[in-house]
């Protein structure tokens, strides 16, 4: 088994669940109704919980402990796309970023039960069940949002616009994509981005709203790599601050 | 080890350990106990979470140990690991009518769980009926989703099927 490819999956993979993670819990106590506050903090549970569960295979792996993985890297260290770290913004651009993300999330995992990497495909199985929850909420915001007023309709529209370069990020090939289908770890980023629009314009369609054109939209690349935006380490910053008070507390 | 046990005797021990979250149902009937193993020096259990990111994990892990540490087995081996996916048809059914008793509806038929649509309705677990609305499908922990009767004019909430 090719560890290094399986690896780079795994940190992008738990990157964007961690990072993700964070931003939705930075709705908790400031949702636009109480519902839609506690469906971003359990997600941000959920997603959180999603990452620990996926660095504990790297650490089963030989990289270091989830807590050090998570709390003491640095920006240039991240593998997240760049779309999970951009800021939440208004409610907005944060359900377009659900809908979006979750859904190649769901997909991701979906494609995953099928690893030949097999605490891979366990964990998968599981996560696929749960994701279902994610996206039927998302689903059923852009549904009813997407076809309601003037006013939401234009305005997810914005945030779709904007938010589409960034989504299609998520699917910055590996290095190692060939390795990764060869070995049958993962059928790859071409495949998974194909399944994602097809699913993201079977939502649009029965609403008001239009996905960008896919050949004229250049996808921000560089989050796999560790090129982000100005706006992850500041968000690495608080979201450690905690534990680097005291790295070996216990809790 | 300091006594032998019986694998039903375990599972008998076990069932005295509950959800901290819903202490009505115990380890047992909730179906997070998917292994047990005894071989001449060891007592091994394997435990899957309800949920990947379920916080209550550790705390059950502990008290599943402590519970056999009381039997007298001094050293039991406690592994979570995702080797048989809980999902919500591993709830047994006295752990259902337990949820129904203590308020909370149980979960539905996984097999009947094809699509979305069933979340729609759930029974609501007062009055039995099923005049009632999903209101959200995230409550109070990460296992709950959040309905409203019409016909008790309260919510209430479900398990969720997953």
């Amino acid at each position: 088994m090719n560890t290094a490819a399986l690896k780079e999956l795994l940190y992008k993979m738990a990157d964007d669940q961690l990072i993700l993670g964070h931003r939705n819990s930075e709705w908790t106590g400031f949702g636009p109704l109480l519902e839609e506050d506690i469906a971003f903090s359990s997600m941000a549970q959920d997603k959180v919980g999603q990452s620990y569960a996926l660095y504990q295979l790297l650490h089963a792996l030989g990289e270091q402990a989830p807590d050090t993985v998570a709390f003491t890297r640095n920006a240039p260290q991240f593998h997240n796309c760049q779309f999970v770290e951009l800021p939440n913004e208004e409610y907005d651009f944060s359900l377009i970023r659900h809908f979006l993300f979750d859904t190649a999330e769901a997909v991701r995992f979906d494609m995953l039960t099928q690893s030949r990497y097999e605490p891979l495909a366990q964990l998968a199985k599981k996560i696929r069940g749960e994701l279902r929850y994610h996206t039927l909420h998302a689903n059923t915001w852009i549904r009813q949002l997407g076809s309601a007023t003037e006013e939401s309709i234009s305005r997810l529209q914005a945030a779709l616009d904007k938010a589409f370069p960034f989504a299609l990020g998520i699917f910055e090939p590996s290095p190692f994509e060939d390795q990764l289908i060869e070995e049958q770890l993962f059928a790859g980023e071409q495949a998974l981005r194909l399944r994602w629009l097809e699913r993201v314009q079977t939502i649009l369609a029965e609403t008001s709203l239009h996905l960008p054109d896919v050949t004229l939209t250049t996808p921000e690349f560089g989050g796999r790599n560790g090129h982000h935006t100005e706006h992850l380490q500041p968000l690495l910053d608080e979201m450690s601050a905690v534990f680097r008070i005291d790295p070996t507390a216990e809790w | 080890m300091v006594v032998s046990p019986t694998i039903e005797q375990i599972r008998e021990w076990l069932d005295e350990v509950k959800d901290p979250e819903i202490p009505v149902l115990s380890l047992i009937d909730l179906g997070v106990i998917t292994q047990i193993n005894l071989s001449d020096h060891e007592v091994r259990v394997e435990m899957t979470p309800t949920f990947v990111g379920c916080p209550a994990m550790d705390y059950m892990q502990r008290e599943v140990i402590e519970c056999l540490q009381r039997r007298g087995i001094d050293q039991p081996v406690v592994e979570i690991n995702f080797r048989e996916a809980w999902s919500s048809d591993k709830i047994s059914e006295k752990g259902k009518a337990a949820l129904k008793k203590y308020g909370l509806a149980p979960p539905p038929d996984n097999s009947l769980f094809t699509d979305l649509e069933i979340l729609e309705r759930a029974q609501c677990p007062r009055c039995g009926g099923d005049n009632t609305e999903l209101k959200s499908p995230f409550g109070p922990t990460l296992c709950r989703a959040i309905y409203y009767c019409h016909s008790c004019r309260e919510a209430f909430e479900q398990f969720k099927p997953v």
